[in-house]
């Protein structure tokens, strides 16, 4: 019988650190986009209220359980980190997204320093605090970026996994190497 | 020499460097033109077209002489500003524009042949015969005149960019920008605090003078380092704001000491308001032989004593048409230097009863030709020669107004202060204040930085703190305008360029008199310090020759960068293979351990083909592999073509508008060949879509246009049919897809399965369980033979890729590259992007008659345009050899047998080419007036870079199985 062996995106190339970052590897347990149905915001939030008890982040936020987390993604997409919950294909566009992304945590104190070399949007704790999102650039990269504690979690194609701890292994030893 | 007890230097410790070779010490806190000075080396360059003997002019970053190369090697690094470079240990200097060296340079017979070299002496002298200019006479200047090289290899260091965002940018950390940011921090505002030197004060770092009550330097020492605390205050030393752009972003280059990560930092800083508190430039006086080493500013000139502890002279003369250089003879006193005296051109001048001044004094020549020993000045009285070895000059300040004119804002002129002052709002958001404003005096400068930023805090909605403004001095420096010394012989304006007042002079008499014009034809501010020495001085000096007021010459701009920035700084991070991320698909590694080279295609990489033993040419490898699929069975990974997940009650509403046939009559677990166009008519891709559900497809895309496809998607849902309920989401990076394509795939799929595909029609499409594990099946053919693609989850991807090429080598198959894909497509006629290269028409491509009549889909009226549907256009045709030349070329043009090569011959062009190893020759694809109807013709294919003309005949494109039975099988 075949059985296929599951690699994760960064497989090989995290955890890494200088300083006082560190960036390792997030490997969620689903990752489901969800794009509701024209009229459906509202059913989609209250099956996401009675499944998670979370409901859908206005623009450029996440809302947050402590372990299920819904991103808000682009225009009328919002990314949730678990599975779908029954009942959801009826009222929204459900797509699993689980292995689209490689998915990273940054952490460390003064981290936003880190990401001022890569990011052109203010990512400093007071301009991008807790249950912030957003679509932007890292590098030539787009991403997706959310606060996630003390840390940032970084969403990039599967693709460019080498390429995304690279250019944030380089800005985290570039910034530590001066503290 | 330095001079004791003087100077805000660590004399404590030592840091050694070499010029020219030579090994100097100095202390930490010097920048490499005190340090050249406190060791008396006076000359530092040679100019830049006369090759005269130059020395160091000013203590900043406006300096045009000592420009040096700093580093050796690939770490060299050309016109560095010595008065910028802070010493470090270590650190090689060598000075430029010289052979075979400083002291003897044979070029400076330039400087005797000068009175050839006037303005427009180029443009006058070369103009014959025409075709010399590039070979000989452009290449010879270029030797001759010129700055330091680069050093022709790849740059070893690194740079880095970066983005700041702030509520306050304050561009100088002199007394105006001080208080700015004092106040703006004091009131919570989020302040980014820029100064381009390595010591807070701007111009008080060099200056003995008090604020409240304290030496105005440590008042600013102690001030920065108070800001530096404060939470919400980012003050940044060695950082050069470098530009104003639009919408309050400003570019900013920061340097770090050696060993501390990436050398520079490019910064974009976003910010809400700026202070522009840039300080104010010393500016020269003209007069003859102006430009000896000695010869310098006269605030320089006490900076060098006051923060540097160097005098750069024994007997020091100071020659001014302002009180604000009595200063300079004042401190030097005060250190015990001898001053020779004070030349002012005032008759009104204020004496001194520690300094001899003598008023109504003018420089009218001086001499030393490595080193000035005299100076000649004219007075009622008659002329008189003086022994001195430093000749301080200060003709007035000149604000630093040159960011205000990035946004094309164009200064004016302030007559109380004879000097360009910033235009009102010249920059949307930036506020000037204190010296670059034309606000002189110390106390006035520190109000004035505090206004400003009081006024910023209103904007922003924010309350002003209740902040102090310290004491300090309010002398403004009274000044009456001398720009240029009366007489004979030359006087120079631009240092950096060699422009002397007889060459402005004479570009007024040859009727350049506009300022642009003058600047042009004398190249005067055209050089990499932009004028900022000798603007002020050269259209003064136009203004007068041409009877005119000075604002009414008016003035030249500056654009940004403010200082040279590298080009490795503004494009860091974009070294390599940085330029663009690297995509990988699951089977990457295992792809480059079996030896297959990588192409790129687009940001991906795919295997060309994979090497076996014993093979020596690609050729080889590549008749195999398509012996594989034709035979047995072979295996690719084809994940990089885009797949776009679209739901939604209105899915097939949006596939029959996007696409030109029609997708709502596909049966679910069925896929169809889809054709897409631009709204412009023409073929934009193509692919296939699935239909996986009543409301789910799944549309592939060409790996080219996956991106262009995705926004076209969004364009069409979100801007022409937003009444359309459904929704699309990439999902090229969920999926690892591998196609199984030969006679033999059905059986290894089978096996691998575990179970019967029979049921499987050609174009079918559903789930299967790959072990464990939810995957996809599409039976669908890029090869022409029975063909699978089976999509698993991205983390099974390399496990799946081993699996099936495990099962094929045991059936006698294999991996299949780039090389085997292109023949196998272009032997079955398939198109890809060398084909839909976005000038090519369904009616082109033979495929007119899949824009369905039934609908409406985007581009369909425009494709109906007649010139679109012409007869004679070049459309799809397959081209074979069939004389003694056997090669085709892709890019090779097609002619009529006989017919003369000449473009209005031209009938059309090759696309693809490729040897089928099935067939037993080369076979190509192109395009052909009239297409189809020539078949049977015989035509030449001429490539002219080869040399090669080949005899084709014309057949269908579709060269194999041309009934697709095989694909059916």
């Amino acid at each position: 019988m075949l059985d296929l062996k599951a690699k994760s995106a960064c497989d090989g190339l995290l955890p890494v650190s200088y300083g006082p970052f560190t960036l390792t590897e997030l490997v969620p347990a689903a990752l489901t986009s969800i794009a509701p149905f024209k009229g459906q915001k509202g059913s989609v939030t209250d099956l996401l209220q009675k499944t998670f008890g979370i409901g859908l982040p206005e623009i450029g936020k996440a809302t947050d359980n402590g372990e299920v987390k819904a991103i808000w993604f682009g225009q009328g997409q919002y990314l949730l980190t678990a599975p779908a919950p029954d009942g959801i294909a009826d009222i929204a566009a459900v797509t699993d997204q689980t292995d689209a992304w490689a998915t990273v945590l940054l952490t460390g104190d003064g981290v936003a320093e880190v990401l001022a070399r890569l990011v052109p949007v203010d990512m400093r704790p007071t301009a991008f605090p807790e249950g912030s999102a957003v679509r932007t650039l890292l590098g030539h990269m787009t991403v997706s970026i959310t606060r996630d504690g003390a840390g940032y979690r970084i969403m990039a194609f599967r693709s460019m996994a080498v390429t995304l701890a690279h250019e944030i292994a380089g800005a985290m030893e570039a910034v530590a190497v001066r503290l | 020499m330095r001079v004791a007890n003087k100077g805000r230097i660590d004399r404590g410790s030592r840091i050694g460097f070499t010029f020219d070779g030579v090994r100097y010490e100095g202390h930490p806190g010097d920048t490499l033109a005190s340090a050249l000075l406190a060791n008396d080396v006076r000359m530092v360059g040679r100019s830049f077209k006369y090759h005269r003997p130059r020395g160091i002019l000013t203590a900043g970053s406006a300096e045009p002489n000592a420009l040096m190369t700093v580093g050796t090697g690939a770490d060299a690094s050309p016109n560095e500003r010595a008065t910028m470079v802070e010493l470090a240990e270590g650190l090689t200097a060598v000075s430029q524009n010289r052979w075979p060296s400083l002291g003897f340079d044979l070029l400076s017979v330039n400087d005797l042949a000068a009175p050839f070299f006037g303005a427009g002496f180029y443009y006058k002298t070369f103009m014959w015969p025409r075709a010399f200019w590039e070979k000989l006479y452009e290449p010879a200047i270029r030797r001759a005149a010129g700055l330091g090289a680069l050093s022709g290899q790849d740059d070893p260091g690194d740079t880095e960019k970066g983005f700041l965002f702030c509520d306050l940018l304050v561009i100088g950390a002199g007394p105006t920008g001080l208080m700015a940011a004092l106040v703006a921090a004091e009131a919570g505002a989020d302040v980014i605090l820029a100064d381009e030197g390595f010591a807070p004060g701007g111009q008080l770092a060099g200056e003995v003078e008090e604020i409240d009550g304290q030496q105005a330097s440590d008042w600013a020492a102690a001030l920065w380092a108070k800001l530096s605390d404060m939470p919400n205050v980012r003050c940044m030393s060695r950082t050069t704001v470098t530009g104003a752009y639009d919408q309050g972003t400003y570019g900013a280059l920061e340097r770090f000491p050696a060993g501390k990560g990436p050398r520079e930092c490019f910064w974009r800083i976003a910010a809400k308001r700026a202070v522009l508190a840039a300080g104010a430039l010393e500016r020269p006086i003209a007069f003859r032989n102006n430009d000896r080493p000695g010869i310098m500013t006269a605030g320089a000139v006490r900076a060098y004593l006051n923060r540097w502890g160097v005098s750069p002279g024994r007997a020091i003369t100071v020659f001014a048409n302002n009180d604000d250089a009595h200063r300079t003879a004042r401190d030097m006193v005060e250190a015990g230097i001898s001053v020779a005296a004070v030349l002012d051109s005032r008759h009104d001048a204020p004496k001194s009863e520690h300094f001899e001044v003598i008023r109504g004094a003018q420089v009218c020549d001086t001499s030393g030709r490595q080193r000035l020993d005299s100076i000649t000045y004219r007075t009622a009285q008659g002329e008189h020669r003086l022994m001195t070895d430093c000749l301080a000059v200060s003709g007035g300040w000149n604000p630093a107004v040159h960011m205000t004119c990035h946004m094309n804002g164009r200064p004016v002129w302030r007559e109380a202060i004879h000097a360009f002052v910033p235009a009102p709002d010249a920059v949307p958001g930036l506020t000037p204040a204190g010296a670059c404003n034309g606000t002189f005096a110390t106390s006035d400068c520190l109000a004035e930085g505090a206004m400003a930023a009081r006024m910023v805090l209103q904007d922003l909605g924010m309350t002003a703190p209740d902040v102090a403004i310290p004491m300090a001095d309010s002398d403004a420096g009274g000044c009456v305008p001398l720009w240029a010394v009366p007489g004979k012989g030359r006087a120079w304006l631009d240092f950096q360029n060699d422009v002397t007042v007889k060459d402005v002079k004479q570009a007024a008499q040859e009727n350049f008199r506009s300022v642009e014009h003058m600047k042009r034809y004398t190249t005067q501010g055209m050089a990499t310090d932009q004028g900022k020495m000798s603007n002020i001085g050269a259209l003064a000096v136009l203004a007068d020759v041409t009877g005119r007021a000075i604002p009414e010459t008016g003035t030249t701009t500056f654009r940004p960068p403010f200082s040279p920035v590298a080009i490795a700084s503004f494009g860091a991070g974009g070294k390599s293979k940085g330029f663009a991320p690297q995509r990988f698909t699951t089977s990457h590694a295992a792809s480059v351990e079996r030896g297959a080279p990588m192409i790129e295609a687009g940001l991906w990489y795919r295997p060309s083909w994979f090497p076996a033993t014993g093979e020596s040419h690609w050729r080889q490898s590549c008749d195999r592999e398509v012996g594989y699929v034709r035979n047995s069975v072979g295996v690719a990974d084809v994940t990089t073509l885009g797949k776009i997940d679209i739901q939604g009650p209105d899915a097939a509403a949006l596939l029959d508008f996007v696409y030109t046939g029609l997708f709502s009559s596909l049966k679910e677990g069925r896929v169809r060949y889809g054709l897409m166009l631009r709204e412009d008519g023409y073929v934009m891709d193509d692919g296939t879509t699935a239909r996986l559900g009543e409301t789910h497809y799944l549309m592939t895309t060409t790996t080219a246009a996956a991106g262009e496809v995705m926004r076209h998607l969004d364009h069409a849902k979100q801007v022409l049919r937003p009444d359309l309920d459904v929704s699309t989401i990439s999902v090229t990076e969920q999926w690892a897809q591998f196609a199984v394509a030969g006679p033999k795939s059905r059986d290894l799929l089978e096996d691998l399965l575990g179970d019967d595909l029979s049921g499987w029609p050609f174009m079918s499409c559903g789930p299967v369980k790959v072990g464990n594990v939810d995957g996809r099946l599409f039976r669908i053919s890029f090869s022409g033979e029975q063909g699978w693609e089976i999509a698993v989850p991205a983390r099974f991807g390399a496990s799946l890729f081993d699996a099936l090429v495990e099962k094929a080598e045991a059936m006698g198959g294999g991996l299949y590259g780039m090389e085997a894909l292109n023949v196998l497509r272009i032997e079955k006629g398939f198109l890809t992007h060398a084909e839909l290269h976005g000038r090519t028409t369904a009616f082109d491509l033979g495929m007119e008659r899949m824009i369905s009549a039934r609908k409406d889909c985007i581009g369909k009226v425009m494709a109906a345009r007649p010139g679109l549907n012409d007869r004679n256009r070049a459309r799809l045709v397959g081209l074979k050899p069939v004389g003694e030349v056997k090669q085709l070329v892709s890019g090779a043009h097609l002619f009529r047998e006989g017919a003369k090569v000449i473009p209005e011959n031209d009938q059309g062009y090759m696309t693809s080419v490729c040897y089928s190893p099935t067939l037993g020759h080369m076979i190509g694809l192109g395009f052909l007036e009239r297409g189809a109807a020539r078949y049977g013709d015989r035509v030449v294919m001429v490539d002219r870079t080869k040399g090669l003309e080949t005899i084709c005949e014309v057949v269908n494109p579709v060269f194999f199985d041309p009934d697709g039975g095989r694909a059916r099988a």
